[in-house]
């Protein structure tokens, strides 16, 4: 979604995934250790863990796009790709670079004890956030002010300065926005998987990425498609082929749907105009 | 309110911000073992310090730069820049300066140990990377991410031939950089229609798709092992011992690297390089003008991919052992904040930014786990403070007959 709107490969947005599941695994190790709970643990540290990848979107927007607003295509791209190297590396030297065991922080339910082997307590998590996400976030950016403010500064950002959006604003507010939604991806992964280090924004990242072209850029319920088709493919290729050959399926599909669809499964195709 | 006043609030507001932001990951540590939270606060405060410092100086920069102290440097460039850029134009001035630095070069083995020569042999290797890289992102604009592929293609290539059909390092040299550049056409055709930042990621996933399919395919490449055993270059049979091998590698590259930097500066001035540079500037104008566009972008990544396939056989016959670990992304990133650093398309300004990326963190070893970390933050710093890198490419200029 990022991408859509400032036509920009945010390389740094998996290493805010990664924050997120850091700053998640932190607030949940801390608050444990100081006594405290079950849900309270899972929702702070979410909670925690959202604010702060907000915090760090807006900065590194500030930062490190910001400036390069105007400037050639090929500069904000390097200072994406300096700003994911940075970021990794700080995580690495400030906590540890071993892979950290992530707490199991989504509790058992009770009702779910009869289906325990089909489906657990985190899949059932993970599914119902998203699906709310979805739905929240494609209210936000259909029908609010901000939303359409958005879909303007998508078509063009010079006419959308023109009719008075503040597209400094709007552009940092979809940081935030992309920054908070990174970091639940981040936290439930990261639970689900159970554990994290400091290299998983990465893939992560690009990942996100293929599937958000796959879909059709900016289109939300094509990237949720395109997420599908990559994880299933990815899923059913390691299974029949082999997993250690599952990220080249990944980047052969990516290679693959820029190659003959460039516009993506949903999306409409572009004109250059000069 | 005074400005110094208002320069103090704002530095340390900006402290503050970036402290806070700092506070979980850096001052917490959790030791789930002995159950207890450790609280780092002096890292907090490096942080804050740090930042309230270069904001502090950041803003009395633009503050004085309004105020005009610096705003006329820029407009009398002093005696200093005007030397160096007679330097570059003259060949009566630069032909001195360059065979001083050739000669010192040449003699330096016999002044300093094997270690030192062999750092500096590695940093040449990096040297002809960056020229590579240089072609395709420097002077076409066309922004590769897994240009260590290319690196790896000509490794193995001289890896395998050696150790399977015996074949010697001299022939596998060319063998090597024509199958880089090979790869570079093969890669190169399926990805002509994008542009920007699809062309850097497709890239990237080749780059990835390579260094997987090295660690996997282990009948071939002997998996995550490597390949062990590869015979070091010989030279009319003579034999070296190890201190002769690494003085011998180290002038081979040294002539490498004067190959690559004599055909470079031939290929920027030719035809060739002009439609290059021309894609870079506008790829629509420059199709208008009646460059083919395709096979421009063809020869760039060709000519590109072929020294990395180059050096590749001599980074495997110098360590005589390779594995899918030294074609890591890492790789690639520094190769290309090699090339931003230097200045795109400029050549002098890659040489000594290889130079000096490779040799500051062999010899700063207290803060090489540092490394990656400071050359993130300083592609960004580039990117925003000099676009342009540390040496500015310049452009050749045609003076007409009488004129000058």
């Amino acid at each position: 979604m990022v991408y859509g709107i400032i036509r920009l490969i945010n390389f740094a947005h998996g290493e805010i995934y990664m924050l997120g599941a850091f700053i998640a695994l932190i607030v949940a190790g801390a608050l444990t250790i100081y006594g405290f709970s079950g849900w309270a643990i899972l929702l702070l540290a979410a909670l925690l863990a959202a604010v702060y990848a907000a915090a760090y979107g807006y900065t590194l927007e500030r930062i490190a796009y910001r400036p390069l607003r105007d400037a050639p295509r090929l500069s904000p791209l390097i200072s994406a790709i300096g700003m994911s190297l940075f970021l990794q590396n700080y995580v690495m030297l400030a906590q540890t670079p071993d892979f950290l065991p992530f707490p199991a922080l989504i509790p058992e339910f009770g009702f779910l004890e009869p289906v325990a082997h089909i489906i657990g307590a985190a899949e059932v998590v993970i599914l119902v956030t998203s699906a709310v996400l979805m739905v929240g976030l494609t209210v936000l950016i259909r029908s609010t002010r901000i939303g359409k403010a958005m879909r303007a500064t998508q078509q063009d950002m010079t006419m959308a300065r023109l009719v008075g959006i503040d597209v400094d604003r709007v552009i940092s507010f979809t940081f935030i926005v992309g920054s908070v939604l990174a970091a639940i991806g981040g936290v439930l992964v990261g639970s689900y998987l159970g554990q994290i280090n400091f290299a998983i924004g990465f893939m992560a990242g690009i990942k996100a990425f293929t599937a958000a072209v796959l879909g059709g850029i900016g289109s939300i319920p094509g990237a949720v498609l395109g997420g599908l088709v990559l994880g299933l493919t990815e899923a059913l290729a390691a299974g029949y082929v082999s997993s250690a050959y599952e990220d080249v399926f990944a980047f052969g599909l990516l290679v693959l749907i820029l190659i003959l669809r460039p516009a993506g499964i949903l999306g409409r195709a572009e004109r250059e105009k000069v | 309110m005074p400005p110094v006043t208002r320069h103090l609030l704002h530095a340390g507001g900006l402290a503050l911000w970036f402290m806070l932001l700092a506070l979980p990951l850096l001052a917490v540590r959790v030791d789930t073992l002995h159950n207890v939270v450790e609280w780092r606060w002096e890292n907090l405060l490096w942080v804050g310090s740090g930042t309230f410092a270069l904001a502090l100086l950041w803003r009395l920069r633009a503050a004085w730069r309004r105020s005009g102290h610096l705003a006329a440097a820029p407009a009398a460039p002093g005696r200093l820049a005007a030397f160096g850029t007679r330097l570059f134009d003259e060949p009566r001035l630069y032909r001195p300066v360059l065979g001083a630095i050739l000669a010192a070069a040449l003699i330096f083995p016999w002044l300093a140990d094997t270690y030192q020569v062999n750092i500096l042999g590695l940093a040449l290797i990096f040297v002809v990377l960056g020229l590579g890289l240089n072609i395709t992102v420097g002077l076409a604009g066309l922004l590769d991410l897994g240009y260590i592929a290319f690196f790896a293609v000509g490794a193995y290539c001289y890896a395998l031939l050696n150790t399977r059909f015996g074949l010697g390092f001299w022939p596998c040299l060319p063998l090597g950089g024509l199958a880089g550049a090979c790869c570079g056409l093969l890669l190169g055709f399926p990805i002509l229609r994008l542009r920007g930042d699809y062309l850097a990621i497709v890239t990237l996933g080749f780059g990835s798709i390579a260094r997987i399919v090295l660690e996997n395919w282990d009948e071939v490449s002997g998996g995550a092992q490597g390949i062990a055993g590869v015979a070091r270059p010989g030279l009319f049979g003579a034999e070296f011992g190890l201190a002769g091998m690494t003085t011998y590698l180290y002038y081979l590259l040294l002539g490498l690297v004067a190959l690559t930097v004599f055909v470079t500066r031939r290929l920027q001035h030719s035809r060739v390089g002009r439609a290059w540079v021309a894609l870079r500037e506008d790829e629509i104008a420059c199709a208008a003008m009646g460059v083919d566009v395709a096979r421009t972008k063809l020869s760039a990544y060709a000519c590109g991919a072929f020294w990395a396939g180059l050096v590749g056989v001599i980074f495997a016959a110098r360590n005589t052992y390779i594995n899918p670990n030294s074609f890591t992304f890492m790789e690639s990133a520094l190769v290309l904040s090699i090339v931003v650093l230097g200045g795109m398309g400029s050549i002098v300004g890659v040489v000594l930014a290889a130079l000096a990326l490779v040799l500051l963190p062999e010899y700063l070893r207290a803060l090489a786990e540092y490394r990656m970390l400071v050359f993130g933050a300083v592609m960004v710093a580039m990117m925003i403070l000099r676009p342009q890198g540390l040496v500015i490419a310049r452009r050749r200029r045609y003076r007409r007959e009488g004129d000058a």
